[in-house]
């Protein structure tokens, strides 16, 4: 049998409906929207533009031409920050992000910042919320896109993305906004937020894979990073991708119909865990913010159990560590690192990212598991041994790092 | 990647059903090594009598093979002179358990070097007398 799964933020499974949706345009409806001479291409033609407009309702856009389909949330990623950078290649400007991005961002900025570009990262709290004061003294002349996140995908921290949006508009600097992790969860609406910019991925909103997009709101001007046919507004040559683009604007329609219904149960789920985990195990340590996070998210460290170890044996379960363990790198999560969680407690943390799929029984499978393991796993480590005696572990004389 | 889907049967057997969990109570050898900071610790006891290794126990916080080679350790050592015990080496530990990961492999020199240092401690402790 397989294992329950609780690992929505990496990804979450197609949708029925879309799939429904997406079956014509795999077969029968199989023209290339470009082509205007017949109708094959009209009925393809006609479904992108419906999928358009579906995902800028969604979102809040004006206007559906402000969607830009690309291959996934990594290309929007990078087609907002490289394609403003290299608008002034000559100013080489400075770009402001923080810390606790998605690789995509955060490789970009590295890759633009080895071209001559800079990059400032504003200063975020413990729960990895953005200091806005900060991020307006780090704002000079040379500031050409400030890009962060609406919610992390560890921590399920919700950036203040409304007052983000009103400062870059104050500064009349472009503010773009990963928000796949946030789409379907939280609350987004483009115009209001003053957001220029954001990145979607499908199959995090129960789409499909390959297909993403950015919204590029009216006037921002970005280089392309793809040559070809100038399609979609020139800014992303290529075949549209008529059946995931389908799909995704299918899975944007049942995420905005069904969103309101499904936080909350999501919600009630995330609450029940929460509690379950607080009051039956004793030394767990939340990452993350208390209130401000992503209705399907928990990460908590248990201390002196080591994450993969933990998830290897509830493995009825599927969930993802920011142990190191768990990583091919043998690094530590990043993001628990750059909140200030000591390495010793990033080893013993484990997300848990709820879905459509899970239900309450679910969460008690989980925390009676939970509850017997780490009991399990404590009896069996030298660390909780010590601590008991207590001793703090942070504070020993430890050999050196063995990797 | 399922962590544990390069994991033999036999590391999985002692992950799951580890041998000799625990302190050794008259202990006169215990080996400490590893970092929480790194996610792992290996803590080694043993009660060595007439240079012969009679009673060993492991404490360890760490990955899956890092449980599993600290319960192989255990029982390749017991009963073993020290002599003996201390030929013992990584590859060989990780050899008994079937094999282990790539990126796991350094989780068995965890487990040499925590009974090297037990045994260490145990001749610190003979000679001090």
């Amino acid at each position: 049998m397989k294992s329950i799964y609780m690992d929505h933020h990496a990804t979450t499974p197609m949708d029925k409906e879309v799939l429904d949706a997406m079956m014509p345009y795999l077969t029968d409806n199989f023209g290339n929207p470009s082509s205007n001479t017949h109708e094959y291409g009209h009925i393809a033609r006609r479904a992108v533009e419906e999928a358009r407009k579906k995902m800028a309702d969604f979102i809040g856009a004006k206007s559906a031409d402000e969607i830009i389909f690309t291959s996934g949330a990594t290309e929007a990623d990078n087609l907002a920050l490289k394609g403003i950078a290299y608008n002034q290649k000559e100013k080489k400007g400075q770009i402001i992000t923080i810390q606790t991005e998605h690789k995509a961002i955060l490789d970009t900025a590295k890759r633009l910042q080895r071209e001559g570009y800079e990059t400032a990262f504003a200063k975020i709290d413990e729960h990895g919320i953005v200091d806005l004061d900060h991020l307006r003294q780090l704002i000079n002349p040379d500031t050409v896109l400030i890009s962060i996140q609406a919610a992390n995908s560890e921590i399920g921290t919700i950036q203040p993305v409304a007052e983000i949006g009103k400062i870059a508009r104050d500064f009349n600097i472009p503010f773009h906004t990963d928000a796949v992790q946030a789409l379907g969860r939280h609350d987004i609406h483009v115009e209001r937020d003053n957001i220029d910019m954001l990145s979607i991925s499908g199959h995090k909103i129960y789409g499909p894979k390959g297909i993403g997009a950015l919204y590029v709101k009216k006037g921002i001007r970005l280089v392309s990073l793809i040559d070809g046919g100038g399609h979609e507004r020139g800014m992303r040559s290529g075949t549209l991708n008529v059946p995931g683009i389908v799909g995704l604007g299918k899975a944007a329609e049942i995420a905005q119909r069904d969103m309101k219904t499904e936080t909350e149960r999501l919600l009630k789920l995330r609450n029940k865990l929460a509690t379950g985990i607080e009051s039956r195990i004793e030394q767990v340590k939340l990452n993350g913010h208390p209130t401000k996070r992503l209705p399907n998210n928990l990460n908590y460290s248990f201390a002196f159990v080591e994450g993969e170890s933990l998830i290897l044996a509830c493995r009825g379960v599927a969930l993802s560590s920011g142990s190191a363990c768990t990583s091919a790198s043998l690094q530590s999560s990043y993001v628990l690192k750059a909140i200030n969680v000591p390495e010793s407690l990033a080893h013993c943390s484990i997300r848990f990212g709820l879905g459509k799929c899970n239900t309450e029984e679910h969460i008690d499978y989980l925390l009676d598991l939970l509850e017997e393991k780490v009991k399990k796993l404590r009896e069996m480590s030298p660390l909780y041994d010590l601590a008991r005696e207590g001793i703090d572990i942070d504070k020993l004389n430890w050999t050196k790092h063995s990797h | 990647m399922d962590v544990w889907d390069d994991y033999t049967e036999k590391v999985m057997d002692h992950y799951e059903n580890p041998r000799n969990v625990g302190v050794v109570k008259d202990a006169n050898g215990t080996g400490v090594v590893g970092n929480p900071a790194c996610g792992d610790v290996m803590k080694l006891t043993i009660h060595v009598e007439d240079d012969i290794i009679t009673d060993v126990k492991f404490k360890t916080f760490g990955c899956g093979a890092a449980i599993a080679t600290s319960s192989m350790v255990t029982e390749m050592v017991k009963g073993k002179k020290v002599s003996e015990a201390l030929t013992i080496s990584n590859k060989a530990v990780a050899e008994a358990l079937g094999g282990l990961p790539k990126v796991k492999l350094h989780c068995s020199v965890l487990a040499e070097d925590a009974l090297k240092a037990a045994i260490e401690d145990y001749y610190k402790n003979r000679d001090s007398k």
